[in-house]
């Protein structure tokens, strides 16, 4: 291939695959006539538009996810790297078989065992479920950060009397902070933008996520969908994606990566 | 270092415990439900094994599974087509080749449900580009347009995430046997058919095993861009799952269907596994 065409060729599909957003948010910020915010202004004020509470219950979504995410396979991940305890095979080929099973054939099960236990149409209990399919990617990339930090320098912080929990807190965690950043940005992104767990496991309106909102507004509109305020909602949701995408590529690729083969 | 084996136990503890609340409990519970009459509201009462034995019964759901797979094998072939393109097309170090892979892989950053929304809006008449002379809705006019538009979709949405993939496999083939190859006077399509492609095969099995999962799961792209429609020809099977919970409210029959798509993923797996391993361990 000589060089014109590879680069005709690349420039053009790479124009193709970056068309739609640039589309999209063009077509957010268009009136018509010129330019401005009203399709954003409509977005939040319009009769089945989204309101602040459904920014704050994705936000809390987000934190729920993202903190119980690490704690959970900080935890774990220093156990299976670092430990030798009983059922500890047994537990670990059980975490990854959550990767065989896709959530989508229990999520019905989940609905009915979450109303059981006092969290049905809950955040609390739909980022459990967002935790739990989160679970094998982030405690095998924890696990394998948690092997990858030398031996030596655990020990020296053992002999000068650090309990290992100590040793976790005051040495571990700054030695295994890639895996963190890729662990906590992946539950961020899972929740922020899951769809099909919120739509089964929250059913009043002011309980819904962004996701869950802005696709409402397609879903109930009787009349005409007012699509340029559908793309300012879509802006919204993404635009936050592709900076986090843009500033950490790195974390990005490494857990697309990691996720992708399975160990 | 002798390590007390309890303390370990307490560290994993937590895993142990949502694992075990929120999956294995679930993953037994859909079992027991598939056995009930399961209603949203009231009492589950014992009916097995009707909720399979009307399996057959169930127009929309003969429907879905064959719309399902036609979806699946059109987007397999398709999507691997273009990332394996995108992937040959980026995988040499030259000028400008990192912002080429960073425009192919920059729409898997944006979430499913809210590029099913952004193709929504730019697929319409009232504000998209492709507006036409005569009124045509490219989401839901026919069928074929339905099927078509999700497919765009999803190959926007889900090629670059598979070219990075081939690309790192492309990248762990030592450049020593392309030469070797060069030498002996091979052809570029020889190169690719004896060099490349074996050398791949590991990678092309991952690849696919995750295409013909996801395919097989299919909701957002249909629930979100086509409805299901014209005339439920895009119902996929998770949409048939959703409707039989709540829309029909029948939750044991939704609970067998997931059951069966359930145990053939497993079998997927499981086989795929066996396969790399062993393509692996060769």
């Amino acid at each position: 291939m000589s060089r014109l065409t590879y680069y005709t060729t690349t420039a053009a599909l790479a124009i193709l695959f970056l068309f739609p957003l640039l589309w999209s948010g063009f077509a957010s910020f268009s009136t018509g006539s010129g330019f401005g915010l009203e399709n954003y202004a409509r977005l939040f004020t319009s009769d089945n538009g989204i309101r602040p509470y459904h920014v704050i219950n994705s936000v809390v979504v987000c934190l729920l996810t993202v903190g119980g995410t690490l704690f959970i396979s900080i935890l774990g991940g220093y156990a299976f790297g670092r430990f030798n305890f009983y059922g500890k095979e047994v537990l670990f080929l059980l975490t990854l078989a959550i990767l065989m099973v896709p959530y989508a054939t229990i999520l019905i099960a989940l609905y009915v065992l979450l109303g059981w236990i006092g969290l049905e149409d809950s955040l609390l209990g739909l980022s459990m479920v967002l935790i739990i399919f989160q679970l094998p990617f982030s405690l095998f990339m924890m696990r394998n950060s948690f092997e990858a930090v030398p031996k030596e320098l655990e020990e020296s912080a053992l002999i000068d009397g650090c309990t290992s929990f100590g040793v976790l807190l005051r040495v571990m965690l700054h030695a295994v902070r890639p895996g963190l950043v890729t662990v906590g940005l992946f539950a961020f992104l899972t929740s922020w933008n899951e769809f099909f767990a919120p739509l089964i496991l929250l059913n009043s309106t002011d309980q819904f996520t962004l996701t869950l909102a802005v696709v409402n507004m397609r879903t109930a509109s009787h009349g005409a969908i007012d699509y340029a305020a559908l793309e300012a909602g879509v802006m919204f949701m993404a635009v936050p994606c592709v900076l986090l995408f843009l500033f950490l590529q790195r974390s990005y690729v490494r857990g697309f990566m990691s996720g992708a083969l399975k160990g | 270092m002798v390590r007390r084996s309890w303390v370990g136990a307490v560290y994993a503890a937590p895993t142990a415990l949502v694992t075990g609340m929120f999956f294995l409990v679930p993953l037994l519970l859909v079992g027991w439900m598939s056995l009930h009459d399961w209603p949203v509201l009231g009492e589950p009462e014992l009916n097995m094994p009707a909720n399979y034995t009307d399996m057959p019964g169930n127009e929309l759901l003969g429907q879905a599974i064959w719309f399902t797979l036609k979806y699946t094998v059109i987007i397999t072939v398709l999507l691997f087509i273009v990332a394996f393109g995108l992937a040959m097309l980026v995988q040499h170090q030259r000028r400008g080749v990192g912002f080429f892979r960073t425009a192919f892989f920059l729409p898997v950053s944006v979430g499913f449900a809210s590029a099913s929304l952004l193709f929504l809006g730019m697929l319409s008449q009232e504000i998209g580009p492709f507006k036409t002379e005569q009124y045509i809705s490219w989401t839901s006019g026919s069928p074929g347009l339905a099927l078509g538009s999700a497919v765009t979709l999803v190959l926007w949405r889900f090629a670059g995430f598979n070219m990075l993939i081939i690309l790192t496999g492309l990248q762990a083939i030592p450049t020593e046997l392309y030469e070797a190859a060069r030498i002996d006077g091979a052809s570029r399509w020889q190169i690719f058919r004896r060099v490349t492609i074996p050398l791949m095969r590991s990678t092309i099995a991952l690849v696919l095993t995750l295409m013909i999962a996801g395919s097989l799961l299919a909701f957002d792209q249909f629930w979100i861009l086509t409805r299901g429609g014209p005339d439920n020809s895009t119902t996929s099977l998770v949409m048939v799952i959703y409707r039989e919970a709540f829309i029909r409210l029948d939750l044991g029959s939704a609970a067998a269907i997931s059951v069966v798509l359930l145990g053939v993923l497993v079998v997927f797996n499981i086989i795929q596994f066996g396969v790399l391993r062993r393509r692996r361990a060769l």
